[in-house]
């Protein structure tokens, strides 16, 4: 769902709509979800029942994290420090609801968890408080991960959290969401590396990610935060950056204060240099399936700026075809592109010492990997496949603190998806529980969190950032 | 009392370029205006070097076809494009050498301390040619303004007759001699004795030499794509000497059979714009930008193609060799040549005049030839035959591409590699440069 490129010509609209957005103002729902948020509209599809998508909460760098106040239940050290964490943020935080008394999020810690006996107090307590739920509240769960090691009442109350919270997420309305965090054995709740997942979950830079969990395997940074800025003295790069998703992707981490390099193949170049100029970084046109490509992306950055924190495989390409009907020419075009260009260009990265130490690499998947998707076996073997590399690329580059993660797009509003048939593409965007497609900075977003210096714990992980989609997990 | 410090001499560096891909007339650009062009050459530039917001020095470019309105086309450009508001341009105007000249005068007020940085460019569209009315017409319009009473307004329009009505359309031709740049270089031709072929050859050579540089990926970072172009839309990869041999003469035909300059071995009308970001050593060093190429010098020549004996396009023939003993050098010292492929005659005519033992000894006042060069060092990654020639812009596009080919090329048996660019131009003109590699 994310195009290297694309031939039309929408430079200036883009661009306008864009700047907009970065600015960090409401921007414009689809005209179903505007239509139904106020008025006549709202009347009507109450009264028959129609999908009531809310308009969503998105992040800019002055907006409250949450808007209300923060109830964090639980009774154990890990809770007390979540909640100690939250007031150094300036948040409202409660220790338990106040009936009547509207809310902005609340975050259970569940980091204790013996048996499934001790789910029952939490979870009512949470059922108890849904009602007085702000629109666009959050729930945010912090459990810890099963493994083979645990008793069998153990691991049965720790999965029993990824049962509640997707249920949840499909149960919540007006813009909530609920996801969850999963810390490694020894992480504390209130790690660095968790608690900047905490923020992202409880911020608008999570709109569009729904019924998921973050992994924090380690405990991350203990450099001091910089919230507004989190980016400020890093260098990304980012793959096809000329439009839709890959745009967001580079205007986002701009925003957050990198400096990008923007890439994209040759033959996109008039809208590359509009996007770099945009955000006063720099173009770099080159193919990534080019035996050189990550070669030369690292001359350019380490020439120019002496450095490279991130980079974020974005580029990719649909050649869809049933697996009846398929060619070499479409099937090996897309594994070169989606998948390949990344395994050569992670080589070339791993080797440089200077980007091995703290980079961070963020790949595009996608839900057709998870869940497949039929006419899209190419792509789908591509986008699993970055998976399977991203988990595996993990422990190459834990030993020098780097992290490697993906983000997984569902029904993402771009000019791709703009082309498929009206009704269909009003089926796809509404197949998931906040009802809506997603916008390309929700998964710009995801990708600028997986950057910050403070998610230096949380690695291989495969984000979905889809409004929780029916298909898949 | 303080006395005012003058810098010495410094270096003038060319850090890049950035052109847009050129196009035949009519083609993709057809309605794309010098602004339009010129902008985007310099917003592919600004993202190269990642110049968003920054002031520049100057910024110099130049079209040779050009509107009444666009008096200040180059400033209007950077108006209109991510460089910084602050950044002061000029217009100017020498034909097809403008790039040229463009080039060499802003690298001087670099080298004088002046500046520290520019852009230097050029665009050219002969498809949004400017047309203007008739000298008839335009003379009652321009009293019909000055006249005062209803009376005097009807008398003044009473004036126009049918002819007045015709437009004028933009020429090559030469004011002075009412032929067209095309039939002059076709008597240059056959005084030079340019053979059919060897002027097919060197087309051929042209479009070879420029898709096996597109192939190897050399233009990635050397232009941005514009209008859904992203090669120059005159480039035929597949020419052939058979297919270039079948054209039929447009050139010198009053020569009957001795005619031999085709569509083929000449440059067509061509839509684009190019540009070159030039900076003193110390400026490009702040911002860590690469460094391709020395500005070393360069030469303006002009010959009397009116009542002389020489050929329109042949001021280069006296340009270089007066360039070169400035600088002390031989034409064995370059390890590259840029001859501007105005037509494939131009560029043969020039070379011969060289090899040419009487010009050498009466029109130079050598000893005796000018001397000749090494074939394989010439256009190696093609020339105006193959990509076109939108006037103003190939001298940006000449001069980046030279830079780029001796930065690869790096040094040679201890020196720089260096390299010749020769541009003819009209009005029997041309401005010819040396560039060093870095």
């Amino acid at each position: 769902m994310t195009p290297q490129s694309t031939t039309s010509h929408n430079k200036s609209s883009n661009n306008s709509a864009s700047s907009n957005r970065a600015a960090g103002g409401r921007e414009k729902a689809d005209k179903y979800t505007e239509f139904v948020s106020a008025g006549i509209g709202r009347d009507l599809a109450k009264r028959l029942g129609l999908p009531q998508p809310a308009i969503l909460r998105r992040y800019s760098p002055h907006a409250p994290l949450v808007e209300g106040p923060i109830v964090v239940l639980g009774h154990g050290a890990g809770a007390d420090a979540v909640a100690k964490v939250l007031l150094d943020w300036h948040q409202d935080v409660r220790r338990h609801a106040t009936p009547k008394e509207k809310l902005g999020a609340i975050v259970v810690v569940l980091d204790d968890l013996a048996n499934p006996g001790g789910l029952s107090e939490p979870m009512l307590a949470i059922g108890a408080a849904l009602r007085d739920l702000n629109k666009n509240a959050r729930v945010v769960s912090i459990s810890r991960e099963v493994s083979v090691a645990d008793a069998p009442e153990v691991a049965a109350a720790r999965n029993a959290v990824d049962g509640i919270v997707r249920s949840l997420a499909k149960e919540l309305r007006a813009g909530a969401t609920a996801n969850g965090i999963v810390l490694q054995n020894g992480i504390p709740a209130g790690s660095p590396s968790a608690m900047a997942a905490l923020r992202f979950f409880l911020s608008g830079r999570s709109a569009f990610v729904d019924g998921q969990f973050l992994t924090a395997a380690s405990e991350g940074s203990r450099q001091a935060p910089h919230w507004d800025k989190p980016l400020e003295g890093n260098v990304a790069v980012v793959t096809g950056a000329a439009r839709g998703i890959g745009a967001a992707i580079a205007r986002t981490l701009a925003r957050d204060g990198a400096t990008v390099v923007a890439v994209d193949i040759p033959a996109a170049g008039d809208h590359l240099a509009a996007v770099a100029n945009e955000i006063h970084g720099t173009s770099l046109q080159l193919d990534i399936t080019d035996p050189e490509a990550g070669s030369r992306i690292l001359e350019h950055a380490m020439s120019r700026f002496g450095r490279l924190d991130i980079v974020v495989h974005n580029a990719g390409i649909t050649r869809d075809k049933l697996l009846a009907n398929m060619d070499a020419a479409r099937w090996d075009s897309v594994v070169a592109v989606n998948l390949e260009a990344q395994l050569r260009m992670n080589k070339a990265l791993l080797a440089n010492e200077s980007f091995a130490s703290n980079g961070r690499i963020i790949s595009v998947s996608s839900t057709s990997g998870i869940a497949g998707n039929r006419g899209q076996s190419n792509y789908a073997a591509s986008k699993a496949g970055i998976i399977g590399m991203v988990r595996s690329t993990a422990p190459l580059m834990a030993a020098s603190g780097g992290t490697v993660n993906a983000v997984a797009p569902g029904f993402i509003e771009t000019d791709m998806t703009a082309k498929i048939p009206f009704a269909t593409r009003e089926v796809a965007r509404r197949l998931n529980s906040l009802q809506q497609g997603g916008k390309p900075r929700d998964v710009a977003e995801t990708i600028a969190f997986f950057a910050q210096p403070q998610a230096a714990g949380v690695t291989a992980n495969i984000l979905r950032v889809c409004g929780q989609n029916l298909v898949g997990q | 009392m303080t006395t005012p410090t003058t810098p010495g001499i410094r270096k003038a560096v060319i850090v890049g370029g950035n052109r847009i891909p050129f196009a035949r007339t009519g083609g993709a650009y057809a309605h794309s205006s010098n602004q339009d062009m010129l902008t985007a050459a310099l917003d592919g530039l600004v993202a190269r070097f990642g110049l968003a917001g920054e002031q520049i020095g100057e910024v110099a470019a130049g079209a040779v076809l050009k509107h009444s309105r666009d008096f200040n086309l180059t400033r209007e450009a950077v108006l209109g494009s991510a460089l910084a508001a602050t950044t002061p341009a000029y217009d100017l105007q020498q034909a097809c050498a403008t790039g040229m000249e463009a080039v060499i005068g802003l690298s001087n007020k670099i080298k004088l301390g002046q500046i520290d940085s520019a852009i230097a460019g050029g665009v050219d569209s002969a498809s949004d040619a400017p047309i203007s009315v008739s000298e008839g017409l335009r003379a009652i319009l321009l009293d019909l303004n000055r006249a005062k009473t209803t009376g005097q307004k009807l008398k003044t329009l009473s004036r126009i007759r049918p002819k007045d009505l015709s437009p004028d359309a933009p020429s090559t031709g030469e004011p002075r001699t009412g032929l067209s740049m095309g039939e002059h270089q076709a008597l240059t031709t056959a005084q030079w004795k340019i053979s059919r072929e060897a002027q097919d050859e060197l087309a051929l050579a042209s479009h070879k030499n420029l898709a096996a540089a597109y192939d190897r990926n050399f233009f990635d970072d050397l232009l941005t794509p514009f209008r859904g172009l992203s090669r120059d839309s005159n480039l035929r990869a597949d020419s052939s000497m058979e297919k270039l041999a079948k054209l039929k003469p447009v050139f010198g035909k009053s020569l009957g059979d001795a005619a031999t300059m085709t569509a083929g071995n000449s440059t067509p009308l061509t839509d684009g714009a190019s540009t070159v970001l030039l900076a003193s050593e110390a400026w490009a060093a702040a911002r860590e930008l690469p460094i391709l190429a020395d500005v070393v010098d360069g030469e303006a020549g002009a010959v009397d193609f009116v009542h002389g004996k020489d050929g329109l396009l042949m001021a280069p023939a006296f340009a270089v060799p007066r360039l070169l003993a400035r600088n002390g050098l031989t034409l064995a010292d370059f390890d590259y040549f840029e001859i501007h492929e105005a037509f494939a005659g131009t560029v043969l005519s020039t070379l011969a005049a060289w090899e040419d033992e009487e010009f050498g000894i009466t029109r130079l006042g050598l000893d005796g030839a000018f001397g000749s060069i090494d074939r394989s060092k010439l256009n190696v990654n093609g020339s105006s035959l193959a990509a076109g020639h939108p006037f103003a812009a190939t001298g940006g596009r000449l001069i980046a591409t030279l830079a780029k080919m001796l930065h690869e090329r790096g040094q040679v048996d201890g020196r720089p590699a260096r390299g010749l660019i020769s541009v003819c131009a009209a009005g029997g003109q041309g401005v010819v440069a040396i560039l060093e590699a870095r």
